[in-house]
Parts: structure tokens; C-alpha cells; sequence
């Protein structure tokens, strides 16, 4: 009874997970694999980027500059030798304490203000990684990083990530992990207070939050997985260059979240999927497609501006008020209910 | 001493640049609040359109220059009435968002147009000038001399001309305008319209000189942000002051220090004066 409570809420996102846990065996091009993969790493990113901006309000657009930290702390360890699982969480960590100390300057700003001076840490590290040719090798970047070390596993062997099948399951492993830690925290006590920040900063600290230590936690935390996924970025590529940490890849990824929907957990997945698959689609259009882009954000944000995940709850709240309606007042005056709640959100 | 002369001039014509686009900036976002993250684009757009009317119609430079000002100046009042006006009222985030879609937008539009390699504007002033000891084009003395004419001119349009204390009154406050009878929308359109001409001019009148690309502005928008936080939002004399300042500063650090990191430390100062003062060094205290 209590598992078909469970498949009957829940139904859509395990025909999902289903869906890409058997994508690369049903799909047997390389190419979209490839694709899925990039978008995937994509979809990490914005995840992590959808809770400093969609879940805490705070336009953070040094998420570059964090993830280039991140790959760039993964290349320089595990060419020194270290393991990649080790490196990993320490690419994470490097891009957190960093973080941390960013936040302490920045998160005392509101506004446009954060987001300029955020921007301008995203430019130095860009600028760093760049010049500071002894470290990061310039603009040439850093080549030759070795795949993740195999697990051995008893009786079979081991899990060795050469294989594109294997690293896309790797991928997807992280986004599973990523998610469900988003998933935990925004629907912890803590997560609320993100939310009351965002929603009214000076309501918030009158309730009794510290709304600074919210903020700079929220910035820690999202710095220390967009770190990772800079990390396993970096992995999957063999090398990094200066580009990784470039802030047109933060404007990417935010074009991903406000597409797909902000402060919602499917939103930044279907974001970076439904774009990256676009965008391939459109290579024949060459330049042409990056400006369709820019023009597409512009109209999403004007006329969606709660995104596709947004239009389709709203659309799926329409049909069941339609259909309560008709079974009966209180059936539909429920849905009417719900829906408003989530207006208010 | 010759080395240092040479730097500050340079640094002064750099400045300019920067007070001209940090100007046109500090109207459209302490005035009107909007973070015109596109600026930098717009001018960007003014270069190529001077060289489109250099190289393709025969303008000759002045006429071109002139030319390039009035089309922007339409730019930006289409940019104002579509990108941003719809999103007035709405989480600050919002109107964000639609700059960078801009950004995006006019970059690659104009990459697909015109190429992505660089290209550079025939010299209209190629002859040197030997002044006090430092030589130079006729060029980037045009450039100094333009500027300073385009800024007094600006500032005397908005203290001594109706339609300029109208930009100053929605500065002030924008309800009490309204109240007053003042067309808001009417004074957006044109402080975008006045703001993207005046990117567009700083754009023709550095062409010769530098090489234009598609991404010449990417930094430039940065740079000017920098300067209008640390000057004070909407205060003018402040954009034009950290223009000067900021230009000199970049040209005797990349002189004297480092050419390599010179934007590392206009940026670098800006998040820690930011930390200290959260709202700039002249802002005033808001929520």
C-alpha cells in the first residue's frame, strides 16, 4: 500500500531516473552520449548555482571562477600524484575555503552590488589563470590529467572510468549525490531560512536569523559543489585552460536555471539538457545559434520568468482543477488552494 | 621622466574612454537602476557601426562619428522599451538576467555580421605631434579634446535644459516626478538614448587607435561599473573623476608594475572597498 503511495506520487521522476540510468545502453551513438554527458556536468553546475541565486536570492556570477578553482585544484593534485577520489573532495574544498573568504567581502553587499563584485572575483581568477604561467601553465592550461583511479571491486574486478559509459554513469552518480544534498538542504529548517532571505531580507533578520551566516553558508555550500563539479569537468576532459573559469560560462549557466526554473530542483536539469541538446541541434546555424540564445533569455525572463518547470506545474494545476472541478467543489477548491500556495512561494 | 609624461598622457586618453562609457553607465543604472550589463556591447556596436560607415558607404570620420551616436542613440532607446521596461518592478535579479541575454545577444550578432577578427578604422589624424617633450598622434589628442567637449556639453544639457532637470527630477525621486507631471518612460528612452550615444562616440573616437572586435567590451563594462560604485551611483562628477583616475591608474600600474595584472588590481580593489563600504565609496545608505 505504502509503495503505491510512493509510485503513485512519484512516478514521473523514476520513469526519469529510469530513462537515464538506461540512456547509454538504448542510445548507441557516441556523439549523443558525449553531448549528455557535457550536459549533465552542465546541469551539476546550475544546480549548484540555483541555490545561492533561486533558493537564497543571491546572484552569485563568480560561479565560473569557482568551478575553474575547482578543475584547476583537480589537475594540479592528481598530476602530483594524488588519487582522483581523494582529489575530488579536495578540489571541492579548496573552491569552499576560497569561497568562504570571498563571501565574507562580497555577501556584505546586496543586490547588484554582490553581483558586480562577485563578478569581478569570477574576472580575477580568469585573469590569474591566465597569467600566472608557473602555476597554471597560461593560456595553454594544463594537459594530460589522468582518468579517475579504479575502484576495485571484490570478485570482479574493478570500475575503471576509460570507458564513456562508464564516466557518463559517473556523471550521473554526482548529479544523483548533488541533487539529493540540495534536495535535503532546502527542505531542512535551514533551507527555509534561505528562502526567508530571499524572500525578505530585513523580515528575515527581524524573525531571528543571522541572515549573513545563511548567506555565507548557502555560498560555501554551493561553492564546494560547483568546486567538485569543476573537478570531475576537468577529469572527464583530460585538461583545463583559463576558459573554465570564464564568466560566459556563469552566464550559461544561469541562462540554464531561469530556462528551466528557478528555485526548483528540476529546473536547472531540464534547463542544461533541453539547451545543450538545442544548441547541438542548431550547429548548422553556426554563430547564428548563440545569439538565438541571448534572444531567448531575454523573452524567457520577460514573458516565463518562473521557466518551463514553472509553465508545466501551472499547466498540470490547470488540468486537475479542471478535472476536480468537475468531480466536485471540494476537490477543486484543494487545487485552488494548492495553486495559490504556490504562487506565494 | 619622458617615460612617466608619455604614461600620463596615455593614461589621461585611456581615461576618456573611460569617464565617457562610466558617464553613460552612471545615468542609466544610479538613475534608473537598471544594471546595463549590455553597455559595454552597445559600445562595442558603436566601433563596428563607424567602421561600417568608414569602410562600406565612404562616410568620412566625423560624419561617421556623428552617425554612429544618432543609430545607437535609437539602440538604446529600443533596448530600453523592450529588454528592460517590461521588467520594471520585479525582483531585481529579473532585469539581470535580461542584460546578460542582451550581452549575449549583441555579441554574437554582430560576430555572425561582421567576423570575429579584428579590424581597424583607417587613421583620419595619422600625423605626430611633439608636445612637451612626450610624441603623439593628432589622433589620441582628438580623442582628449573630444571627450572633455562631449562631457561639459552633457553636463550642460542636463543643469540648464528642461528635458535634462527632467532626468534629474526622476533621479531624485521617481514617483514625485511622476506626480509632477513628468513622462517617466519618455525620460528612460532618452537618458538610454543619451547614454548608449555617448558609449557609441567613446567607441569611434578609440577605433583608430586600438583594433575593435566583438569582445571589446567585456571588460570595458566591468571597468565601468568599477568606477561608477567607487564614484558614487548617479553622481556624474564622480564617473567622470574615477574615469580619469582609473584610466591613469591602469596606465602607470601597466607601465610601472605589471601589464599582466593591471585589471587585477582595479577589480581587486573594488571587492574590497565593497567589503568595507558595502554600498561604495560615495553610495548612499539604501535597502
Amino acid at each position: 500500500m505504502k509503495y503505491n503511495k510512493f509510485l503513485k506520487q512519484n512516478w514521473l521522476y523514476l520513469l526519469l531516473l529510469i530513462a537515464a540510468l538506461s540512456f547509454p545502453l538504448v542510445i548507441s551513438s557516441r556523439y549523443y552520449i558525449q553531448i549528455m554527458i557535457t550536459a549533465l556536468t552542465w546541469a551539476m553546475a546550475a544546480l549548484s548555482l540555483n541555490l545561492i541565486l533561486g533558493y537564497t536570492g543571491q546572484a552569485s556570477l563568480a560561479h565560473a571562477g569557482f568551478f575553474g578553482l575547482g578543475a584547476y585544484s583537480l589537475a594540479l593534485t592528481t598530476k602530483a600524484g594524488l588519487s582522483f577520489w581523494l582529489a575530488l573532495p579536495l578540489a571541492g574544498a579548496f573552491a569552499a575555503f576560497i569561497g568562504l573568504f570571498i563571501g565574507l567581502l562580497t555577501l556584505r553587499t546586496r543586490g547588484h552590488y554582490f553581483a558586480i563584485s562577485t563578478l569581478c572575483f569570477g574576472v580575477i581568477v580568469f585573469i590569474v589563470a591566465g597569467s600566472w604561467i608557473e602555476i597554471t601553465k597560461g593560456a595553454t592550461g594544463i594537459l594530460g590529467i589522468p582518468k579517475p583511479t579504479p575502484i576495485p571491486i571484490p570478485f570482479i574486478g574493478e570500475l575503471s572510468f576509460t570507458s564513456q559509459t562508464n564516466q557518463y554513469y559517473l556523471v550521473i552518480f554526482f548529479l544523483l549525490l548533488f541533487l539529493f544534498i540540495i534536495y535535503r538542504l532546502v527542505n531542512s529548517l535551514q533551507g527555509l531560512s534561505f528562502m526567508a532571505v530571499r524572500n525578505n531580507e530585513v523580515l528575515a533578520e527581524a524573525v531571528g536569523i543571522n541572515t549573513f551566516t545563511t548567506k555565507l553558508l548557502s555560498f560555501v555550500v554551493t561553492n564546494f559543489l560547483v568546486g567538485m563539479t569543476g573537478g570531475i569537468y576537468a577529469v572527464l576532459m583530460g585538461g583545463v585552460s583559463p576558459t573554465v573559469a570564464g564568466s560566459n560560462l556563469t552566464f550559461f549557466w544561469l541562462a540554464y536555471v531561469i530556462i528551466g526554473g528557478v528555485a526548483t530542483m528540476a529546473g536547472p536539469i531540464v534547463g542544461a539538457v533541453l539547451v545543450t541538446f538545442l544548441m547541438e541541434y542548431m550547429y548548422s546555424l553556426g554563430e547564428y545559434r548563440l545569439a538565438i540564445f541571448g534572444l531567448i533569455l531575454i523573452m524567457a525572463i520577460i514573458f516565463f520568468p518562473r521557466g518551463l518547470v514553472g509553465v508545466f506545474t501551472r499547466l498540470y494545476q490547470k488540468i486537475k482543477d479542471y478535472f476536480g472541478g468537475i468531480r466536485g467543489g471540494g476537490a477543486g477548491q484543494n487545487a485552488a488552494k494548492s495553486r495559490k500556495a504556490n504562487e506565494t512561494l | 621622466m619622458e617615460l612617466f609624461l608619455q604614461q600620463v598622457f596615455n593614461g589621461i586618453m585611456l581615461g576618456s574612454t573611460y569617464a565617457m562609457v562610466a558617464l553613460g553607465l552612471t545615468l542609466v543604472f544610479g538613475i534608473l537602476h537598471v544594471p546595463n550589463f549590455a553597455h559595454g556591447n552597445l559600445y562595442m556596436l558603436g566601433a563596428y557601426v563607424t567602421f561600417f560607415l568608414i569602410s562600406l558607404y565612404q562616410f568620412g570620420f566625423w560624419a561617421a562619428v556623428i552617425s554612429s551616436m544618432v543609430i545607437l542613440g535609437v539602440v538604446g532607446m529600443l533596448v530600453e522599451r523592450f529588454v528592460y521596461r517590461p521588467l520594471i518592478g520585479q525582483p531585481h535579479i529579473n532585469m539581470f538576467i535580461s542584460a546578460i541575454g542582451l550581452l549575449i545577444l549583441l555579441e554574437n550578432s554582430v560576430a555572425v555580421v561582421w567576423g570575429t577578427s579584428a579590424k581597424r578604422i583607417p587613421h583620419p589624424y595619422p600625423d605626430t605631434v611633439h608636445l612637451l617633450g612626450i610624441t603623439t598622434t593628432q589622433q589620441r589628442l582628438i580623442v582628449i579634446v573630444a571627450a572633455v567637449i562631449m562631457i561639459i556639453l552633457l553636463q550642460l544639457f542636463i543643469k540648464k535644459t528642461i528635458h535634462g532637470t527632467t532626468i534629474e527630477a526622476v533621479a531624485q525621486d521617481r514617483e514625485g516626478a511622476q506626480l509632477v507631471g513628468i513622462n517617466v518612460n519618455w525620460v528612460s528612452s532618452m537618458t538610454f538614448a543619451i547614454s548608449s550615444a555617448f558609449a557609441a562616440a567613446a567607441a569611434s573616437l578609440m577605433a583608430p587607435i586600438f583594433m575593435i572586435t566583438p569582445t571589446m567590451g567585456a571588460l570595458l563594462v566591468m571597468k565601468a561599473f568599477v568606477i561608477i560604485i567607487l564614484g558614487g551611483l548617479g553622481s556624474m562628477q564622480g564617473a567622470i573623476l574615477g574615469g580619469y583616475i582609473l584610466g591613469l591608474v591602469e596606465s602607470l600600474g601597466g607601465g610601472f608594475i605589471s601589464a599582466a595584472y593591471k585589471d587585477v588590481f582595479a577589480f581587486g580593489a573594488l571587492v574590497l572597498i565593497l567589503a568595507i563600504k558595502p554600498t561604495g565609496l560615495f553610495g548612499k545608505e539604501s535597502n
